[in-house]
């Protein structure tokens, strides 16, 4: 890769992230710069800016990567178009890196203890050039998998022990064979893009950022299981992820790589994107099916399961994202090296979603069977602001809260569960002393009551009475017994849902009560919010012993309602305040109550 | 609805557009959601008379294309503005404060979740992940994605759009 590059390499960040930070004027500026110094004669190198995917570090966006042949490669955060002519001076034509400039230690910390594997190519390749995939192992694994017969391509990611990525965690080789055993020709191939779990954005970051891998992954499902036709269902929410897509699907079609004979090696397959509309529960796979046929997006029961009864009827075959993207791995490197990495139960690696508040939000790769402090800590730098830890969501709004007593747990699909939570798509959210639990849970399930198809009763009103108690306790109205109730209900709901909406929804409650059953009696008996957020509980005021008087609170303050003198306590002027909370989540002190 | 809206609700709809999209689709399985998908594209919203035009050239009941519009997020009847404010209520941005950027877009533009001001120039809508959850709170104007926001920065960014056409 960047280590044998011939010329000066000057990799830009153009994922959604380093976009919306304004990663395509830097780049503009760098182009603008290469031609005034005429970079070309002058310095007797070539040099080429290459827009890259997300590197997983969008909070520091824009980041951009000096490659200079035989030397190692320099990240710079933050950049800026305004820095660009400084870097191009100093670093590419004078040779020395511009020290104040380049990212941190934390940098080198952050990419230390990951194992990016699915990610390697994802922040160094151009993700819309397929010769820059092929060049860094593309297409590797559809060709060796087509050297070998279809049921040997099951069994070798049988033998990789792969579990779907999408949540379930469901053995992929396993699925595939129920797919090929299937009667019937026509048979059809879905990718999960949908990407639903709100936290979680690892998937929208390998279709921006390595499109063609995933193509690559669902040829070779296709070839195995001997699908001739697939979806990828893309949420619409992620328009970038669609046009990337379709731009190497068109590319693809065109050099003979997808079509009646992919490649020349002699199988026929066609892929086409269906862009979501905007409904959590079309994640789920019969309802997904659905909103292909141009239905509502409802689940139905299952059995007769996709691989028996699917997309129009016929045998279908889905896996997620990130599931695909591990099959091209798998194909290339062999099932035994992927066997190696990871845990008894989980193998491989795992890309979460690390946001809250923690000080560096963003996606990162790790094996499997790390531990969730590792990760927080060792990966992420730990908690924002150098306040307590308190939990960590995982695994969205199927999933739970883990208290700081479980953060040892390892990060794997059973030692997750064993803890209360769950892997789901891999999304982490880091709360601190500032989160409150209940407010947590109501939060969730205002998702999930939203969301609800509605199809069944339990999860349709069960839902929404499960919300108007927590929504009482939030408000300070919450009763003696509103606890068990609120279990009760859980387990109900949990029992008679159909589809996994409706049997996971309560988790979050049933998590925060067993972890944080002092915050909900807090609530319900003192009307006081240990963690000072749920608003009409809060008095905004500042508390004269904590406060340190560092005037933060009257710069946040956006109607001025705070008055401060250097060395004064800050005074809150309480007709003026709108209770907005900034100034709260400002202090640095917990001196506003 | 706004008295604005409902003025430019009762404006006659040109339907060559969606006849157009009809030709492109008619033939294709499972048609109705990217038929529904081009013609809120066109039009910014869908129009009654395209759910009826639609229903009879797909040979499907008006009422099971209301099903499908009034199930998904993505789908509007009305006319909306020509600033989409997306605030994302997601996790991550919910963890950081988002819920506050909410309230500071009711103050000011004074109108909220799957509101539209009369003016038809801002409507502001609360979704569930933008999928930039690292660099939460986040918020849309149309396609430009704003990360890291405070109040103020919220501020500043209505007020560059207020100040636009
Ligand atoms: C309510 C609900 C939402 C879901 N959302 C997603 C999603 O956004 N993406 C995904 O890949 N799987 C989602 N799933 C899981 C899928 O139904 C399915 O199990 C998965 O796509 C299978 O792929 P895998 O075997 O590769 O994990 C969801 C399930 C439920 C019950
Ligand atoms: S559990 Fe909920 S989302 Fe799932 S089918 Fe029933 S009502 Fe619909
Ligand atoms: S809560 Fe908001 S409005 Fe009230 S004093 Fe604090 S910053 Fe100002
Ligand atoms: S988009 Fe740049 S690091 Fe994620
Ligand atoms: S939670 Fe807001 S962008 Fe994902």
């Amino acid at each position: 890769m960047a280590e044998n590059a011939q010329n000066i390499e000057v990799l830009i960040c153009t994922g959604t992230g380093g976009i919306a930070s304004g990663s395509l004027k830097v780049a503009e500026a760098f182009e603008e710069e290469f031609k005034k110094h005429g970079i070309e004669a002058k310095v007797g190198k070539r040099c080429e800016v290459k827009k890259t995917g997300c590197r997983g570090l969008c909070a520091n966006d824009v980041l951009v990567d000096i490659m200079v042949p035989g030397k190692e490669g320099v990240t710079y955060d933050f950049v800026t178009p305004e820095l660009v002519p400084q870097i191009v001076e100093e670093h590419i034509v004078g040779g020395e890196p511009v020290p104040k400039k380049t990212a941190g230690a934390y940098y080198a910390k952050f990419l230390e203890k990951q194992h990016r594997t699915i990610f390697s190519r994802c922040g160094h390749i151009d993700a819309e050039s397929i010769d820059d995939y092929i060049a860094n192992h593309g297409f590797k694994g559809i060709k060796r998998a087509v050297t070998m017969k279809p049921e040997e391509v099951i069994e070798e990611v049988k033998k990789s022990g792969l579990r779907g990525r999408g949540g379930g965690g469901f053995p992929t080789g396993v699925k595939w064979s129920f797919a090929k055993g299937s009667p019937g020709e026509l048979k059809y191939l879905i990718c999960n893009a949908d990407e639903g779990d709100p936290g979680a954005f690892m998937d929208r970051s390998l279709l921006e950022g390595d499109p063609y891998c995933i193509i690559e992954g669902m040829m070779v499902a296709a070839y195995a299981i001997g699908c001739t036709y697939g979806y990828v269902y893309v949420r619409a929410e992620y328009p970038l992820a669609i046009k990337r897509l379709q731009m190497a699907i068109d590319t693809c079609v065109e050099r003979g790589i997808l079509g009646d004979n992919c490649m020349g090696l002699g199988f026929k397959f066609n892929l086409r994107i269906k862009a979501g509309a905007g409904a959590f529960v079309c994640g789920e796979e019969t309802a997904l099916m659905a909103s292909i046929e141009g239905h509502r997006g409802m689940s139905r029961p299952r059995p007769p399961f996709p691989a028996v009864r699917g997309l129009w009827g016929k045998p279908t075959n889905i896996n997620n994202v990130e599931t695909y993207a591990n099959v091209t791995y798998i194909l290339e490197r062999g099932a035994d090296w992927y066997a190696s990495i990871g845990t008894e139960g989980t193998k491989g690696t795992k890309i979460f979603a690390v946001t809250g508040k923690v000080k560096h939000t963003g996606l990162v790769e790790v094996p499997a069977g790390v531990t969730m402090r590792e990760v927080l800590y060792d990966v992420c730098g730990g908690i924002l602001n150098n306040r307590k830890f308190k939990a960590v969501q995982a695994g969205g709004p199927s999933g739970g809260c883990l208290p700081v007593e479980a953060i040892d747990a390892q990060v794997d699909y059973d030692s997750l569960i064993k803890a209360g939570a769950m892997m789901g798509s891999g999304g982490l959210v880091v709360m601190d002393e500032t989160t409150c639990m209940v407010d947590i849970a109501r939060f969730f399930l205002t998702f999930t009551r939203r969301e609800s198809c509605g199809k069944c009763i339990p999860c349709r009103i069960g839902l929404k009475i499960m919300l108007e108690i927590l929504e009482r306790i939030c408000s300070g109205e919450g009763r003696e017994g509103d606890i068990e109730l609120l279990e009760d209900m859980a387990y109900d709901i949990k029992k008679s849902s159909l589809c996994g909406l409706g049997q996971t929804a309560p988790n979050p409650v049933l998590s925060t009560i067993r972890y944080f059953r002092h915050e909900y009696e807090a609530h319900i008996k003192e009307k006081e919010c240990p963690a000072h957020a749920c608003k009409s509980l809060l008095h905004f005021k500042v508390i004269d012993e904590a406060c340190k008087k560092c005037g933060m609170c009257k710069r946040v303050c956006p109607v001025d309602a705070i008055t401060w003198e250097k060395g004064e306590i800050a005074i809150i002027d309480q007709d003026k305040c709108t209770q907005c909370t900034s100034c709260y989540d400002a202090c640095r002190f917990m001196a506003i109550d | 609805m706004s008295e604005t809206a409902e003025k430019a609700a009762e404006q006659e709809v040109d339907l060559t557009a969606c006849n157009e999209i009809l030709d492109q689709y008619q033939d294709m399985q499972g048609a109705l959601m990217p038929v529904l998908q081009a013609i809120q594209d066109h039009y910014g919203y869908i129009p009654e008379e395209t759910v009826h035009l639609t229903a009879d050239r797909l040979n499907i009941y008006a009422s099971q294309i209301y099903g499908v519009l009034t199930f998904y997020a993505q789908f509007h009847l009305e006319p909306r503005g020509k600033y989409i404010v997306r605030v994302c209520m997601g996790t991550a941005c919910h963890v950081k404060g988002a819920g506050r950027l909410g309230d500071r877009v009711k103050e000011l533009l004074g109108i909220s979740h799957a509101e539209t001001t009369e003016d038809v120039k801002f409507t502001c809508e609360y979704v569930a992940c933008i999928g930039a959850c690292g660099m939460a709170p986040v918020i849309m104007v149309n396609d430009a994605t704003y990360g890291s926001m405070s109040v103020q920065k919220l501020n500043e960014v209505i007020e560059k759009y207020q100040k636009m056409d």
